[in-house]
């Protein structure tokens, strides 16, 4: 099982873990994590589950989609780590990823 | 802070209910909380239904909004599968129909709403079937294997979504529609138009102005029958012509209705201790300066917040417009703002290309923007919407200039 740890914007540290298949939302939203607002519920339509992926990882989690990148060109604090965790699908590889969550989704 | 209340009561366990009970707890209520639903999961999120859970990609346990663990380990009283039958405002309690009586200091109602049924001739016939929780998606998913035939009444967003999946599942898909043009409740007639085309063009038989006197069949659902006389064969029909509030309860109680309980901007009924959340209130919409209900998730969860907010003497979450997505085909309808009242329309992009936006202006004001795989014009055209922006026409209109600039301009 794949972990997860979200840091947010005051730098506390959690961390859980994930099941492949699942995203980096849908786990937080499991686990109580605050910072992911996901109000749309992994539609992409929303853009409030807003994340900076730690370097560490940027390769291994890729771009986002042309839908995705659109999505985040207008949402708040948006960075060059920037993705929506709601795109973001949990695998083996991804185990020790780390995201921290933005002060806001709003 | 205001004394906090003991014991919240929470009439609904969708996402509005849902919401009030987790803001709370967010928020560090640390009395009682008693959700009562009367469907036998926990809170959930509805729009999936008539999407992917309907599709088949995502199972049931993956639409709760919480994991059923969250309940008892934030000590929140989930009672499923059990409804509130009275409110008494005098004796603060909420009777069930388990024969229990619940009490509470502070009541929050969320009973949402129910889909409207026809009253025609066979409209209890079964195979007749509706779509609002997932017992009712269950029930569909049960007759749609591929090559059966599904008559879809009314082209709302329900209507059209289950179209487009059923369609895609080998479904033979016709849909009646009373009015002129598709999604004419919802959007502006280029929208229509445009999903009229894409619906035909993907192969579902797509009728407007269609007029139906009643269904035909012997105990299930054989045929829907036309005002010229014509009968359409159907395995299934799905009915989706909007919903009403579930509002007896509040209204029975003497708490102050009228299409939905009527409340004010911190969502309190007439009587300050019971609250009205989600699709059943009637509550002010403060970027148009009149009172609606709306049927939506970001109704549903701001009127969560606000509420948790008001109990706790917090101070108010951000008013948010109200936006609406659908998802059809490989298509992503983003809507921000209502566009009852517009005086202008601003087509930016071509429909052709599957990617393009509809401005509604009033009196020079962006009012609302449908986008059609277009996230920035959603996006930016919210702000202008919350902004009440004044634009340029011809700005919009011209996709050489892009939102980054026309929002920058125009909310500046």
């Amino acid at each position: 099982m794949p972990k997860i740890t979200y840091i947010d914007a005051s730098g506390t540290e959690r961390t859980v873990e994930g099941k492949n298949g699942m995203t980096v939302m849908e786990t937080a939203i499991k686990h109580n994590i605050p910072g992911i607002d996901a109000d749309c519920g992994g539609a992409c339509a929303c853009a409030t589950c807003h994340v900076y992926v730690d370097a560490a990882f940027a390769e291994k989690v890729g771009k986002p989609s042309a839908m995705e990148q659109s999505m985040l060109d207008f949402a708040e604090n948006v960075k060059e780590s920037s993705r929506l965790s709601c795109q973001i699908k949990i695998r083996e590889d991804l185990d020790g990823l780390k995201v921290t969550t933005p002060e806001s989704q709003h | 802070m205001s004394t906090s209340p003991a014991r919240i009561v929470i009439i609904g366990a969708g996402q509005a209910g849902g919401q009030a009970a987790y803001s709370l707890r967010l928020g560090g209520f640390v009395g009682a909380i008693t959700i009562i639903g009367d469907e036998p999961q926990p809170p959930y999120q509805r729009p999936p239904l008539s999407k992917a859970y309907l599709k088949g990609e995502l199972d049931a346990d993956r639409l709760f909004l919480k994991p059923v663990e969250y309940y008892p380990e934030h000590g929140v009283d989930l009672l499923t599968g059990v409804a509130a039958t009275r409110i008494d405002l005098d004796a603060h309690t909420v009777e069930l129909s388990s024969g229990a009586a619940v009490g509470w200091d502070k009541l929050v109602i969320a009973t949402g709403s129910r889909p409207r049924r026809l009253s025609l001739e066979g409209a209890g016939l079964a195979g007749i079937l509706e779509l609002r929780t997932l017992d009712d998606v269950d029930r569909l998913k049960a007759v749609a294997h591929p090559d059966a035939r599904l008559v879809v009444v009314g082209a709302g967003y329900i209507g059209l979504e289950a179209a487009a999946v059923a369609t895609q599942l080998g479904l033979k898909v016709t849909v009646l529609e009373a009015m002129p043009q598709v999604l004419s409740r919802v959007a502006g007639p280029e929208i229509g138009h445009f999903y009229n085309r894409i619906h035909r063009s993907a192969g579902v038989d797509v009728r407007t102005g269609a007029r139906l006197v009643g269904f035909e069949g012997a105990g299930h659902v054989t045929g829907v029958k036309l005002e010229d006389g014509e009968v359409i064969p159907a395995d299934a029909v799905l009915v989706g012509v909007g919903v009403l509030p579930n509002m007896e309860l509040a209204s029975d109680a003497g708490l102050i209705c009228g299409n939905g309980v009527v409340v004010d901007d911190q969502m309190r009924t007439s009587q300050p201790d019971v609250y009205a959340i989600g699709d059943v209130a009637w509550r002010p919409l403060v970027h148009y300066g009149r009172e609606g209900r709306l049927e939506s998730v970001h109704n549903a969860i701001e009127g969560g917040k606000i509420v948790a907010a008001s109990i706790l003497g917090a101070p108010p979450p951000a008013l948010d417009v109200p936006w609406f997505w659908s998802d059809q085909y490989d298509l992503k309808l983003q809507t921000a703002g209502l566009w009852t009242g517009a005086d202008e329309r601003i087509m930016r992009g071509d429909p052709q290309s599957r990617s393009f936006a509809v401005f509604y202006l009033k009196e020079g004001r962006v009012i609302a923007v449908d986008s059609v795989n277009s996230a920035p014009e959603f996006l930016v055209g919210k702000k202008m919407v919350a902004a009440q922006a004044t634009v340029a026409p011809g700005e919009l209109a011209d996709k050489s200039i892009s939102m980054k600039d026309i929002g920058a301009r125009a909310l500046s």
